[in-house]
């Protein structure tokens, strides 16, 4: 089976036990919206504030998803041995990298799409240029997942220590985060010709942690 | 017999090395103080306190050069799993982050008389803030496991993945702040620098330069003896039996 096969494999598995137990939905989907309503409070009730601030919202809720939801992926391995089985399944390291994190991205793209429901009704964002904008999301929630999923198997091992794993993560996305922000506001307001280089940089940042994550991944899981 | 004395005369040396090492960072400490202190004349425009660029960018040099030498280590370590590569990448990554933090607390003394701000979102700044952020993470990793190999993976992991990052980080800071307006403060520019000036900035990066070797060897010693205690603490039957 081809590396892209394995992965799928991985991908299908991790997106049938989401579905199953509804932990995207059920948990994270809250998750965002009361951290949407907490940055209400922060920022409002002036409606001028919140419209600069709304895409920076939007990109803050979606990256404290992206950490809870990494760190869930590798959660529902340690039970029943299910890391060991991995480990010993006669497949490339690198594609449960890509397999976690193909199915990281899918889940928080659900996840996106109601986050900007919600920004466009409460802080009345609006979504001049779609197309731009989701390539934003998409490119953008695929380097958070990458980062997320190269890590969150040493998240899972510090189940005691729990702010590591967001303090490892958030410097390193900070990439992520400036570039959505800025091309979701571009998008927002219809200059869509210079959020092609903002796109640029997302795609320039998940080639880089993909890749460096399918080189990498094998040590984290091994040791 | 010969294998103790071989020992006993490596440590010797090494003991020597070290201090050598330990006066020649001080000399030249001490030389690049007189001559940013009282032989390169005040700043034109900022005055004396200028003179706070000969540590600020000496302190900076360090935090680069450190990660890059945790960056280089951990790609060692991750191809030899020699744990003498982890003992480096971690007495790097430790320096690194003092200096970083030294860089950004001298920048920011500089920064509050001379923009009128103890902080502004440049790009190096932000950047070199990104930086001490991640590596400061990287020293957190070391801390989740006791388990030797486990924890120089990770830490490996974390330091190639936090260098590569830097230059992303970077460009993506450059380009945000091009959207914003400039801090309208004075800026250093490309002035033309003058010779004393120029001799007692270079003479600060090289004495930083050794104080990092000096460090190093001390924290390299410290890491072995720490790894020698954790051996003999978990074989005490092995080692009397020697």
């Amino acid at each position: 089976m081809t590396l892209a096969g394995q992965a799928s494999v991985i991908a299908r598995k991790d997106l049938v036990i989401e579905v199953r137990g509804r932990h995207a939905l059920g948990t994270l989907l809250p998750f965002a919206a009361t951290v949407l309503i907490a940055f209400g409070f922060a920022f409002g009730p002036g409606r001028d504030v919140l419209d600069r601030v709304a895409p920076g919202l939007l990109w803050m809720a979606v990256l404290f998803s992206a950490v809870i939801a990494s760190r869930r992926a590798y959660q529902v391995e340690t039970e029943d041995g299910a890391l060991e089985g991995l480990l010993l399944a006669p497949i490339d390291k690198a594609a449960v990298f890509l397999g976690k994190a193909a199915a990281v991205t899918l889940e928080l793209l659900a996840l996106v799409l109601a986050v900007l429901v919600l920004v466009v009704l409460l802080f009345d964002l609006s979504v001049t240029s779609p197309l731009l904008m989701i390539a934003a999301f998409v490119l953008g929630v695929v380097g958070l997942a990458a980062v997320g999923s190269l890590f969150g198997v040493v998240a899972e091992s510090a189940r005691t220590r729990e702010a590591i794993f967001p303090m490892l993560v958030l410097p390193l996305v900070a990439p992520v985060l400036i570039s959505g922000v800025r091309a979701t506001d571009l998008a927002a307001s219809g200059r869509s010709s210079e959020v092609l280089s903002w796109l640029g940089l997302l795609a320039a940042f998940d080639v880089v942690f993909l890749s460096v994550g399918v080189l990498v991944f094998g040590y984290l899981l091994e040791d | 017999m010969a294998a103790t004395a071989e020992r006993a005369l490596g440590k010797a040396i090494s003991r020597n090395g070290e201090r050598t090492l330990g006066i020649a960072a001080l000399a030249a400490l001490a030389v690049s103080a007189v001559l940013s202190l009282v032989v390169a004349p005040p700043d034109a425009v900022q005055g004396e306190v200028q003179r706070i660029m000969y540590v600020h960018v000496p302190a900076a040099w360090l935090a680069y050069l450190s990660f890059f030498v945790v960056f280089v280590a951990s790609i060692a370590y991750l191809k030899t799993k020699k744990t003498r590569w982890d003992r480096v990448a971690a007495a790097s990554a430790e320096i690194g982050v003092l200096f970083t933090a030294l860089a950004i607390a001298l920048g920011m003394l500089w920064g509050k008389p001379v923009w009128g701000t103890w902080w502004t979102w440049d790009p190096r700044l932000t950047t070199t803030a990104v930086l001490l952020l991640i590596y400061v993470g990287y020293l957190a990793v070391r801390r989740i496991t006791d388990n030797p190999s486990r924890r120089a993976t990770w830490a490996a992991v974390v330091g190639i993945v936090g260098f590569v990052d830097v230059p992303i980080v970077h460009l993506s800071v450059v380009w945000w702040r091009s959207l914003h307006q400039g801090p309208t403060v004075l800026r250093l520019g490309a002035p033309e620098i003058e010779g004393t000036m120029l001799l007692a900035l270079l003479c600060g990066v090289a004495a930083f330069t050794i104080t990092y070797a000096y460090l190093m060897t001390l924290r390299l010693r410290v890491g072995r003896l720490e790894e020698r205690e954790a051996r003999e603490a978990l074989s005490p039957i092995v080692e009397v039996e020697r």
